[in-house]
């Protein structure tokens, strides 16, 4: 059992979990990611390493609310525990001799794209990061990404906070500004990577996207989470969760995705409703 | 003497109704049925059902002792050479094993080792409490990687002489391919957990959620005071067919198929982890791991599940019983046939799999006839979901980690005869080094090493 340090809710469906779990932290790299069981029962979900402390001993995680099991993981508090917590898994990121890179993260995928914008600034890379979300309500690591970039920029869908756009108009304009990126990095809705490694194909600059396929075991043992990444089968588990961008099928991941799309929102509102009757804390 | 040609027959369920739930099929002897099947033991002098075993079970001496009524002296004669006595009997492909060297066996049937194994394991399991018996430690720590046949036996051959042993598991429930693999109604998880529950009586430790190669490395086991490692870690990657089509939803890896239904208990009403609901399913592969696949997606609620072989019925490497079992529940067989790709529509689900003909030609390395593609023989299977139980290989993750540990080319891990890999105090066995095999294999290779690493420290 791994208990549940602190919580923090960062927007309406989004929220922010320290857990302790001592040998993950001891290992854990950005780009990495952990396997979490809520309890018994659970289905196992994966969940990328927002943050780490080794002395401490403590991960922390960051997910949205989107199906049965993040709602369920959402009724935790501070004190509680998770039934299994399993990492890190997956290759870290690499980010060795990088000296320019700009950073792109939308919504839910800006936890993921933040550590690995920490350990570049670390690194004394110079980062330029871009985050988008759909309005104010649900932008999250605003300050914590201004911290590590040199420059930030925040795009909504509606232009309620920052700017109005897609965060691949910013990352257009700051190329077109005279940017030189030895890299780009984008993690986020696969639409999102999509497209940005559309932008970046057509001015040659190397992106690195982070998939977030379904997944069970984490270990490379049910082959559920493969891709096809340059014409290659590729298991993002094990192979991953980094890959080339430009090489990376997205149709075919998108449609993937989409596998259980019926069971999820059935499992979801079932959930809803267990939980709302029972009278849910919060 | 019994001199009945024919073994007792097994007890089963009935057919129609056990292709609609997860109980287990075979529902054991009875204390009747199992001495009468023993009488039909002729005790040979010789023994030669033990050189089938691979892990050289005295099996005359344990029917001698159910024929004498003496069930939990046949449950100490087989625990002598193996530790999974419940499991084995099974699981245990004994017609090519013990069975098939039965003197009996030459003018009917070989007398019913396997099911007697059972009947010895179920009795023991229900007639005693779990041993407890106090161990003195020896002060020495070994660690194992794995949970599977191989790491059980490797751990329970340590603890029984004393070690401080600590199993790391990579999932959220010990036991490996007894849990993830094997379903429910061939092999009771209850019957899994009983074992690692004696294990863990004895002093045995499980650190489940720690996957060695990513969460602890073998070198910081030894910083951590271990003195040896055993890896048996499994052949858990799945092969996929390399045809076109396979990344459709629909396709799924046995692996990952059996992981749904087993671990994750998808067949259960309500469980939190989904499994497509298929019409019409196929299962590439004609292993154990094929029918397991084929009679969990028939129990799932498929209209036809049909076995995609690509030799001939001889040629079928699972276990006799499963293909019968399989045959009587309703799962089709479609022989010398191999997918050319699997078809999918606009939404990349699966509408069907382009198969052709094959017809055998000459012996391959294996010494199978080979099977050779029939031109112009391409055909058409209608159906909404693929299983691809082509076999797996070891996981490359912990050679990928750990300085000095060499692999042959298809990712086994070498071992000298002791069971040594090619770094020092670093053991390996069971399918690790081996590919998919057996448990019984796994569960002979754990042991022997166990007993190298004990002989090792010692000195």
């Amino acid at each position: 059992m791994y208990e549940i340090l602190q919580k923090q809710s960062l927007n309406p469906t989004v929220s922010k979990m320290v857990v302790r779990a001592p040998r993950v932290a001891k290992k854990a790299e950005a780009g990495q990611f952990i396997i979490l069981r809520v309890d018994n029962d659970g289905e196992r979900i994966p969940l990328t390493v927002a943050d780490h402390d080794r002395t401490a001993g403590t991960v922390t995680i960051i997910y949205q609310i989107v199906g049965a099991t993040t709602r369920k993981l959402d009724e935790l508090n501070a004190g509680d525990f998770i039934c299994d917590f399993v990492g890190p898994l997956g290759r870290p990121t690499e980010l060795d001799g990088l000296k320019k890179v700009a950073v792109i993260g939308g919504g839910v995928g800006c936890a993921i794209a933040l550590p690995t914008a920490k350990k570049l600034h670390g690194l004394g890379a110079e980062v330029h990061s871009v985050i988008g979300f759909r309005n104010k309500d649900l932008v999250i690591l605003h300050d914590e990404f201004k911290a590590y970039s040199s420059v930030c920029r925040l795009v909504t869908d509606d232009g309620s906070a920052g700017e109005k756009g897609l965060v691949t108009d910013a990352l257009q304009q700051l190329i077109d500004a005279g940017n030189e990126y030895d890299e780009v990095i984008a993690i986020g809705p696969l639409v999102m990577m999509k497209f940005v490694c559309a932008l970046t194909e057509k001015r040659g600059i190397k992106t690195v996207v982070s998939m977030n396929p379904i997944m069970i075991d984490g270990t490379g043992m049910c082959g559920g989470c493969r891709l096809t990444v340059g014409g290659e089968m590729k298991f993002a588990c094990v192979d991953g969760p980094d890959f080339d961008g430009h090489k990376v099928d997205f149709d075919e991941a998108i449609e993937r995705g989409r596998m259980y799309a019926e069971f999820e929102k059935h499992a979801y509102e079932e959930t809803c409703n267990l939980l709302n009757k029972g009278g849910a804390k919060k | 003497m019994n001199p009945s040609k024919t073994k007792n027959p097994m007890p089963v369920q009935d057919a129609k109704i056990r292709a609609k739930n997860f109980d287990e099929v075979a529902l054991g002897y009875t204390e009747e049925q199992a001495r009468n099947e023993a009488e039909r033991c002729l005790n040979c002098k010789n023994k030669p059902c033990v050189s089938g075993c691979p892990v050289g079970i005295d099996i005359p001496a344990f029917i001698s002792k159910i024929k004498e009524g003496d069930y939990e002296g046949a449950y100490q004669e087989i625990t002598e050479s193996s530790s999974l006595p419940a499991v084995c009997g099974r699981v245990c492909p004994q017609e090519t094993q013990c069975e098939s060297k039965c003197v009996r066996g030459r003018s009917g049937e070989p007398v019913a080792i396997g099911r007697l194994e059972r009947f010895v394991a179920d009795w023991h399991n229900a007639h005693s409490q779990i041993d407890t018996a106090k161990i003195t430690p020896n002060g020495h720590r070994v660690a194992v990687v794995g949970s599977g046949p191989a790491g059980l036996s490797c751990a329970g051959e340590l603890a029984n002489k004393g070690y401080d042993v600590t199993v790391f598991e990579a999932l959220h429930t010990a036991g490996g391919v007894l849990v993830y693999g094997i379903p429910e109604f061939r092999l009771p998880k209850s019957i899994v957990a009983r074992e690692i529950d004696g294990l863990k009586a004895r002093g045995v430790k499980f650190v489940t959620n720690t996957v060695v190669g990513r969460s602890v490395l073998i070198d910081e086991l030894f910083d951590d005071g271990f003195e040896a490692v055993f890896v048996g870690s499994g052949a858990g990657l799945p092969n996929f067919m390399r045809v076109k089509g396979e990344d459709l939803k629909g396709v799924y890896s046995a692996n990952e198929f059996l992981t749904r239904v087993n671990l994750m208990k998808a067949y259960k009403a309500g469980a939190a982890t989904p499994i497509k609901q298929s019409k019409s399913v196929a299962v590439v592969g004609g292993g154990n791991v094929a029918m397991d696949a084929a009679r969990c997606a028939f129990r799932l609620g498929a209209d036809k599940v049909t076995i995609v072989y690509r030799r001939g019925e001889e040629e079928l490497p699972a276990r006799r019983e499963e293909i019968e079992h399989a045959k009587e529940e309703g799962v089709e067989f479609m022989f010398l046939t191999a997918p050319l790709e699997v078809l999918g529509d606009g939404h990349k689900n699966v509408v069907g799999m382009r198969c052709q003909r094959m017809e055998l030609g000459e012996p391959d390395a294996s010494g199978r006839r080979r099977p050779v593609p029939i031109n112009g023989s391409e055909f058409t299977l209608d159906v909404d979901c693929v299983i691809v139980a082509i076999g797996t290989s070891p996981n490359p993750l912990i050679k990928d980690t750990t300085a000095g540990i060499e692999t042959t080319r298809w990712g086994g891990i070498v071992v000298n005869e002791n069971g040594e890999t090619t770094r020092e105090n670093v053991y390996a066995g069971g399918d690790a080094v081996t590919g998919a095999a057996t448990v019984i294999l796994a569960m002979g290779a754990g042991k022997d090493a166990a007993k190298k690493i004990d002989a090792k420290i010692r000195n």
